[in-house]
């Protein structure tokens, strides 16, 4: 076991730059349906082409207000949604249309988190079976090896042994969120995506699972996509940080470039929303008017125009593409 | 400062002594609010912190007289408001305070406004319970508050449905609903926890001009630290059921003393602050049933815990000039001789 962790660090280091996971011009669209018939009348444009990719054993954030695609994007990516259009290529493998026995053979790779730990957890199944159904699954291992695998994990995300034989009512909302890292880490996978693993904790729970994502991190060497709307959240826990606004990634770069200099509009006015921890600190907020426009509709060209404080006339015919415009932070706004 | 002082000297506008409300689990009653005491003075915002199940929202339930009944209840304490003690208040007179004086927004902006009323009718239904007023007035009053919580295309809306409306507008509603008959003290529930920053950023903003406008208190219950950074004069930190710190905002971010606080502030990812790890607390919150009875409530979770933390009950009292803690570190939460 130390053997092989060792050897898996050293690979790691020397392909620092090798993406695990390329997202190419994905769009996922779900379809809208009306009248007598059912017919699709329209289209949830839910995510809108976007590219982005993700490097081994790196941290990439995904913020945005509700509705803005981040989870679609993260489903879709583990191909529990269809993508509609784009490219999903994980460990240089084009997973887009993988189907059947070849689909499920790439899942054991690429494990989610969920969000609400009450309602993604089997009421009905002993956690020890929760944990060890994916090993059982992608394994012929025998029963005395399973349960020592699952002791294993239960130890590694801090719960006590005896957590085995425990329903999952029987736990807190934080004890809850460790089942379900532990049952995603179950098959030691290469990518795990959390969608907004902490929103449902108190901040106190939230710290321990933020500290124990980043251990974990740490020692099985993960690559994560860590999908939350809390911003001092995804900050603190990602090495890179893409903005999405109503199915586009708008801003995309290293999370110290990003906070310290925003430079879309819309990260601006989201990082100025931020309740500030510190009552000496008054700072200048931008005030954002109305809300996120429905994605059957979206505005004509930058999808932000009709909310942003510094829109031009261009703004409204012709939509900015994701642009270099300082190393490694890429920006989708007419104003660069 | 100065306006400080003048506030301090104000008679309050609420005052909670000794509140104790109690639920009935299974034919017992537990106390989920256990012996709380706190003033609120006109025109101050005053938050209220703690994690889930730490009392804010029963604390909150009981001062609006909304208590389930036959299940939860007010077993010892006096609540005055304005100089009125509310537990000997009649239903009636409760009735015709409740929306008037002390309104309430809550967390959902979802399921607090009746899905099969219009927006309209909602609004002109308090102005209905609590003024003298004509169709056509309340009407135009309606138009004229969804106005003033910043709700564009008033005229539309006021004929509109829940159902039509977004999260954020939904809860201008609400704001619009309690502030119809503007009210001396506004209890707002987490009122920005189910929307967006965006969103809650907007909310906040509303919520202070309103409170100057209208010269109305604020208590501003959340578990959200940045709020009352942003928001609060005062601050009131909750622990199972109890008051264990209570002083200016300023003190209460720059000098914590209860381990509790320290711990939270410690919890909070910041944005401005590189940390690696975050500060945990051990464990969790005791359930109501097996809470203890005597001892410090956070004994069993504090990193500094003593020995006696276990069988003597720390009092809340003045460590420092308005700073209040409950905490045996501090020889002022001593219980003096004989009070044991």
């Amino acid at each position: 076991m130390s053997t092989v962790s060792v050897d898996n660090k050293k690979d790691n280091h020397s392909s620092l730059a090798e993406n695990l996971l390329e997202i190419q011009n994905l769009k996922t669209y779900y379809p809208v349906k009306g009248g007598f018939f059912k017919r699709t009348v329209g289209h949830v444009k839910a995510v809108d082409n976007i590219s982005f990719e993700i490097k081994k054993g790196e941290i990439m954030g995904l913020v945005g207000e509700s509705g803005c695609g981040k989870s679609t994007a993260g489903r879709t990516i583990l191909r529990l949604l269809k993508p509609t259009e784009g490219k999903i290529l994980f460990d240089n493998k084009d997973i887009t249309r993988l189907q059947g026995k070849n689909l499920r053979e790439i899942r054991k790779d690429m494990q989610m988190v969920f969000q609400d730990p009450y309602a993604s957890l089997n009421p009905m199944q002993m956690v020890g079976n929760i944990i060890e159904e994916p090993i059982y699954n992608f394994s012929k291992k025998s029963k005395d090896e399973l349960k020592k695998e699952v002791m294993d994990l239960l130890e590694k995300v801090g719960l006590p042994p005896d957590a085995y034989y425990k329903y999952a009512h029987e736990f807190s909302g934080g004890q809850r969120q460790r089942i379900g890292i532990a049952r995603a880490l179950a098959l030691r996978p290469k990518l795990i995506i959390a969608d907004e693993p902490v929103s449902a904790l108190d901040v106190s729970v939230q710290s321990q699972v933020l500290n124990l994502l980043k251990d974990l991190q740490e020692e099985f060497d993960l690559t994560f996509l860590f999908i939350a709307h809390d911003l001092s959240v995804v900050k603190h826990m990602s090495d890179r940080i893409g903005v999405m606004y109503l199915g586009n990634l708008v801003e995309i770069g290293g999370k110290d470039s990003l906070y310290a200099e925003p430079l879309h509009p819309y990260t601006q006015a989201l990082i100025s929303a931020i309740p500030n921890p510190d009552p000496r600190q008054k700072k200048e907020r931008i005030i954002l008017k109305g809300d996120v426009p429905s994605p059957i509709n979206p505005p004509s060209g930058c999808s932000f125009h009709p909310r942003c404080p510094m829109a031009m006339e261009e703004c409204s015919k012709s939509k900015p593409v994701l642009k270099e415009v300082k190393p490694t932070h890429r920006v989708a706004c007419h104003l660069y | 400062m100065s306006a400080k002082k003048t506030l301090l000297q104000e008679a309050p506008l609420l005052e909670v002594k000794n509140l104790e409300t109690a639920f009935d689990i299974n034919g017992t009653f537990y106390n989920a609010v256990d012996n709380v005491s706190f003033k609120i003075r006109p025109r101050q915002i005053v938050g209220v912190v703690g994690e889930s199940g730490c009392g804010k929202s029963v604390m909150s339930l009981s001062i609006m007289q909304l208590l389930p009944k036959g299940i939860g209840m007010v077993k010892s304490g006096e609540i005055i408001f304005d100089g009125l003690n509310l537990e000997k208040m009649s239903e009636s007179q409760i009735n015709k305070m409740r929306g008037k004086d002390v309104s309430m927004i809550f967390q959902e902006p979802m399921t607090s406004l009746n899905p099969v009323f219009t927006i309209g009718y909602q609004i002109q239904e308090v102005l209905f319970n609590h003024m003298i007023i004509s169709k056509q007035e309340a009407r135009q009053k309606a138009i004229a508050l969804l106005k003033s919580v910043g709700i564009s295309r008033p005229e539309k809306i006021v004929d509109e449905y829940p159902h039509q409306l977004s999260g954020g507008m939904r809860q201008r509603v609400m704001i619009a609903i309690a502030i119809a008959c503007q009210p001396k003290l506004l209890i707002a529930d987490e009122p920005t926890t189910a929307l967006d920053v965006t969103v809650q950023a907007q909310i906040l903003e509303l919520l202070k001009e309103i409170q100057e406008v209208n010269d109305m208190a604020i208590i501003l219950i959340t578990h959200d630290l940045g709020v009352v950074a942003e928001m609060c004069d005062e601050v009131i930190v909750m622990y199972a059921g109890k008051i264990v710190e209570q002083t200016d905002v300023d003190s209460l971010f720059y000098n914590p003393k209860h381990p509790y606080t320290i711990l939270l502030l410690g919890a909070i990812p910041k944005i401005d602050q590189e940390e690696e790890r975050l500060s945990t607390i051990q464990g969790i919150v005791p359930s109501l049933t097996n809470m203890p009875q005597v001892g410090c409530r956070f004994a069993h979770r504090c990193p500094k815990v003593m020995s006696e933390c276990f069988n003597v009950t720390p009092l809340l009292a003045e460590a420092a000039d308005g700073h209040e803690v409950a905490c045996l570190l501090y020889e002022t939460s001593k219980p003096r001789e004989g009070e044991r």
